[in-house]
């Protein structure tokens, strides 16, 4: 050992161990909200699991019936599908205001030449579903070429889809019994198998297909993690090689796409094909989203998020409808969820190590 | 000085009056998405053509749209329009500029929608919407018989804003049906057992569809379906046929739009009350023409705070002693 010179001395009397990082205790609530980071879609699954019980006991057995749980999800699907396409822009920290409308206009497209117009059904889907994947296209240009917002961009073409649609149909509905006559296909996905009790739609199979082939694609393929890479940070992701807006527009075209697909479905839905239906589809599929603790903020949540989120929606409407509650405390519920859900979303955001 | 600036004024009217030899006159509908104010439209243009009346026309986004009717109503007054036709998307809220069209010389006038009070408006064209309830009322309550007594019923109405074409209507069905609907202007406050329970539809198929579904759930042997208008009881009827329940219940509605009489003779629809968008039109603009020629307003029917522009019952299975046309004939006197 060497000699210290004097102004060393003083280290004598020092800690001598190396550094090392405090194993600080953790509260129960900050382990909570550490596993919810990691995992955004527990506070969704929680909810949803606790509503229905809760509902179970206010609204009694006729609530949790096979019948009625498969009633809720045929009423959510087409929002579901809404909000899937939703939850693809929300990720990349957009939003998409158009959706239902290019869901209608979409629909009247394949309805008219289908059924006004003697076009083969098949047809009519097929220009239906490349009609929504141009409408995505447009909006992914606007945004990426001419740099405008997300939010303005789609308010403008959201009235401009809307505008087409009315144009297109007349303001008339399609009747369901010229739809039996003409296109029948239009109706797939009204088609139901029944078991035990419960009615499962085609439609509410498209749903889940359609969430569970996304989750895949954002999850376990480059092209997702460069979704949520530009969500995340977009200069970051610039400069990391990926090329943001050619990703970016694959995104909305793809939004746009799930969009035609759930005009389809909302024609076996509903039975006939009316311009006027889901006129407020875009904003309950952000609701969904929300819900599903997808931050707005983009590049964090989990897209099956939104399916628990539509869940959470439809269970609240059946259950207290059927618990004798009006309409107009539905709508004060449903406010109430949101705000609690992006408050969580706030809390989980500020973890700490 | 004041007597200067009074006599500048008098003289600029004198002015303004000399110059518009032409009538100006307002339309001012919910939406113009809706079949009915289409055919509204249409009724107001071609009566204006024919008077010489230049006509601008306005409408809200959606039902409830307040904020673009008030807005159409200030363009209106701006503009110096000698008259205003509207169909008011909330018969209450609309009241202040209203009031202030009328401050500004313009003959009001309510078409389908009554404002509250009427009074607000000069005057109220419209179907009695409550007439139209009754005659479905009663002629569902025929149909069933001594059944009546043991009737399910669910009411398919408007919106959570319980406008009153809505409440109007719903207790119009209720009394015909031989219920005691206590508020007259509220929907829900009824007691009686055979209703099973109301939930509303925005006046279109999904709306109806899922509406119906709700309250299956409730009561699946639903057996008499009341609906605001004929999309939402097309939206019911689906409902109905997924569960195959589509043969034993009994839906009617009110409106008289031609898809709606069409699914009368499909059996779809049991009976409607139909009513006369066209005629409300083309009336308003007459009086518009005598208000600005003579000065002299419009009368209302005797008995009612409107102008009853009239309403016939649709159906293809006629009961005793209800006066009602067939859905052929109906096609002939339907719009949209």
């Amino acid at each position: 050992m060497t000699t210290k010179a004097g102004y060393e001395q003083v280290l004598d009397g020092s800690d001598t161990n190396v550094a090392q990082f405090e194993r600080r205790h953790h509260t129960v609530l900050e382990r909570v909200q550490h596993i919810l980071h990691n995992n955004p879609t527990f506070v969704p699954v929680i909810v949803l699991m606790l509503s229905l019980v809760a509902f179970w006991i206010i609204a009694g057995g006729r609530f949790f019936s096979a019948f009625n749980l498969s009633l809720i999800m045929q009423q959510v699907s087409i929002i579901g599908m809404l909000a899937a396409a939703q939850s693809l822009i929300i990720i990349t920290a957009g939003i998409d205001l158009s959706v239902a409308a290019i869901m209608i206009l979409m629909s009247v497209i394949m309805g008219n030449l289908a059924v006004n117009f003697g076009v083969p059904p098949t047809i009519a889907i097929i220009v239906g579903v490349i009609g929504g994947m141009l409408a995505g296209a447009m909006n992914g240009l606007l945004i990426t070429k001419i740099k405008l917002p997300p939010f303005i961009t789609t308010l403008g073409t959201w009235s401009i889809f809307f505008a087409l649609n009315l144009w297109l149909s007349g303001a008339q509905s399609i009747r369901s019994q010229d739809i039996d006559e003409h296109a029948p296909l239009l109706k797939f996905f009204g088609n139901a198998i029944n078991v035990g009790g419960a009615r499962i739609t085609f439609g509410v199979i498209l749903m889940i297909v359609i969430f569970v082939v996304l989750w895949y694609m954002l999850n376990k393929t480059a092209w997702g993690r460069h979704v949520y890479a530009i969500g995340d940070d977009m200069e970051a992701a610039e400069m990391s090689g990926i090329r943001t807006e050619r990703t970016l527009v694959s995104v909305y075209m793809l939004a746009g796409l799930v969009c035609a697909v759930a005009g389809w479905a909302s024609i076996g839905r509903v039975g006939s094909i009316s311009p006027q239906s889901f006129y407020e589809g875009n904003l309950q599929s952000i609701t969904a989203v929300v819900i599903g603790g997808i931050s707005l903020f983009g590049g964090r949540g989990s897209i099956m998020g939104a399916l628990f989120g539509a869940l959470i929606v439809g269970v609240f409407q059946s259950g207290l409808r059927m618990a004798g509650v009006d309409v107009l405390w539905q709508v004060f519920a449903i406010g109430w969820l949101i705000i609690i859900a992006v408050a969580i979303d706030q809390w989980i955001r500020r973890v700490s190590a | 000085m004041k007597k200067l600036l009074t006599s500048s004024v008098i003289a600029l009217t004198a002015l303004a009056g000399a110059a518009s030899a032409d009538i100006n006159a307002c339309l001012i509908t919910k939406t113009d998405t809706n079949p009915f104010f289409v055919k509204m439209k249409e009724g107001a243009t071609a009566a204006a053509e024919a008077n010489g009346i230049s006509l601008s026309t306005f409408a809200g986004k959606i039902d409830g749209d307040v904020e673009s009717q008030v807005a159409a109503v200030e363009t209106c007054i701006a503009s110096g329009a000698k008259g205003i036709l509207i169909t008011p998307t909330d018969s209450r809220a609309l009241t202040p500029v209203i009031t202030q069209a009328r401050d500004a010389g313009a003959l009001v006038i309510a078409l389908d929608t009554p404002f509250e009070p009427a009074s607000v408006a000069d005057a109220t064209f419209a179907t009695d919407n409550f007439k139209a309830g009754v005659l479905i009322g009663e002629w569902a309550a025929a149909k069933l018989g001594d059944e009546a007594a043991n009737a399910k019923i669910a009411m398919l109405d408007l919106n959570a804003s319980e406008i009153s074409v809505d409440y109007l209507r719903n207790n119009g069905f209720l009394q015909g049906f031989g219920i005691d609907i206590k508020d007259p202007t509220d929907i829900g406050d009824e007691d009686d057992p055979r209703i099973v329970g109301n939930d509303v539809t925005n006046g279109n198929e999904e709306g109806g569809r899922t509406a119906m579904e709700n309250l299956m759930q409730i009561d699946p042997e639903i057996n008499v379906v009341y609906t605001i208008n004929e999309p939402a009881a097309a939206g019911a009827y689906e409902a109905l046929k997924s569960v195959g329940r589509e043969n034993d219940v009994l839906i009617v509605s009110v409106d008289g739009g031609c898809p709606g009489v069409q699914n009368i003779s499909e059996g779809v629809i049991g009976a409607t009350s139909m009513q006369f968008p066209l005629l409300m039109a083309s009336l308003g603009i007459d009086a518009i023409k005598t208000w600005a020629e003579t000065g002299t307003k419009p009368q209302n029917t005797e008995g009612l705070d409107f102008y009853n522009t009239g309403v016939e019952l649709i159906t293809d299975e006629p009961v005793d002693g209800i006066p009602s046309l067939t859905s052929a004939e109906g096609l002939e006197k339907c719009w949209g």
